[in-house]
């Protein structure tokens, strides 16, 4: 019984040690790059396009109208940052319908990180949209007296994102694999319905919440005060 | 009372504890996610036209709600599968 795919070594000299976690997240970053990149070689602009423009489009136009719905202005800017987000936990959730597979996203090092990315992420856009004074005295806003409170909520979020995304999924193999050994085959695959439904909420509750985040740090002086917050 | 007998009891406390750990911890989550898709069903029912912003703080809320009870399940798997206090019963 595995708790995390960080267990699983493919290959292994001396302390460099390849596991699952490594060798899924760079297969998949393979495939998303290597087929981005096929795809939009051949881009066209009138109405004999093929298939898969049409669903990169898709995706393209969805993720900004929802950046676009939680609040920021130029949602161009933030896409691919966020749109990263989402597909790649998107797409790791969605291949484990693949035997043999272990998503890299049940792995704690992989949340970590990508909080970690969100984390880093959320000062920088603020800086860059509101200045450095503005921000930090975000961090005082009401009074001075939250200022603790407010730093603690930034740390306990990143913290949060981390462990939501890798319990929910390492939760949902953990079940397949605990079913796999003590009933017929047809409730692992109900299972891994369930699982699929799951990864693809964690998906978008992810880089939701990172837009809520991000829109939340850039929101100036002013506007706050015309919102009345 | 040998060393057996003291990791037995390690054994024990660790297994019982994530159990209950489960169990009580998924009780409030539960009632409160309940309440939150009830308020939201009637919310759509009556704004319809609010449908997207009502969805999409539903389900934030509900990942706030949901990361507690994952947390709970996250300490039994961690009591059961990865104990760190199996190696420390002595004699």
């Amino acid at each position: 019984m595995r708790l995390s795919p960080d267990e699983l070594i493919f290959w292994q000299y001396g302390f460099i040690k390849l596991n699952a976690t490594i060798v899924y997240t760079w297969g998949l970053m393979l495939v998303m790059v290597v087929g981005s990149k096929i795809i939009t070689d051949k881009l066209s602009p009138d109405l004999q396009r093929s298939r898969w423009q049409n669903m990169l489009e898709i995706i393209v136009t969805g993720i900004l109208k929802q950046i676009e719905d939680v609040g920021l202005e130029r949602p161009q800017k933030y896409l691919g940052f966020l749109g990263t987000l989402f597909l790649f936990i998107a797409v790791a959730n969605l291949c484990i319908i693949i035997p043999g597979y272990e998503p890299p996203t049940g792995s704690l090092s992989t949340t970590a990180a990508l909080a970690l990315c969100v984390f880093v992420a959320v000062p920088i856009f603020g800086i860059e949209e509101q200045g450095l004074g503005s921000y930090l005295r975000s961090y005082t806003e009401p009074t001075i007296l939250m200022l603790p409170f407010n730093i603690i909520s930034e740390l306990s979020r990143t913290l949060a994102l981390a462990i939501r995304l890798f319990g929910n999924i390492m939760s949902g193999s953990m079940i397949i694999a605990i079913l796999l050994t003590i009933a017929p085959f047809i409730f692992p695959i109900i299972m891994t319905a369930l699982g699929l439904l799951i990864g693809m909420v964690q998906a978008y509750i992810f880089s939701v919440l990172a837009t809520v985040y991000i829109t939340a740090a850039t929101r100036t002086g002013k506007s706050r005060r015309e919102t009345g917050e | 009372m040998t060393l057996d007998t003291y990791t037995t009891i390690i054994a024990v406390a660790s297994i019982a504890t994530s159990g209950l750990t489960i169990g009580i911890g998924v009780l409030g989550p539960a009632i409160g996610e309940g309440r939150a898709v009830a308020t939201a069903l009637s919310s759509l029912a009556q704004q319809p036209d609010a449908s997207a912003t009502i969805t999409r703080t539903l389900f934030v809320g509900l990942a706030m709600i949901e990361s507690l009870s994952i947390y709970c399940f996250v300490v039994s798997m961690i009591l059961i599968f990865a104990n760190p206090f199996w190696n420390t019963a002595t004699v």
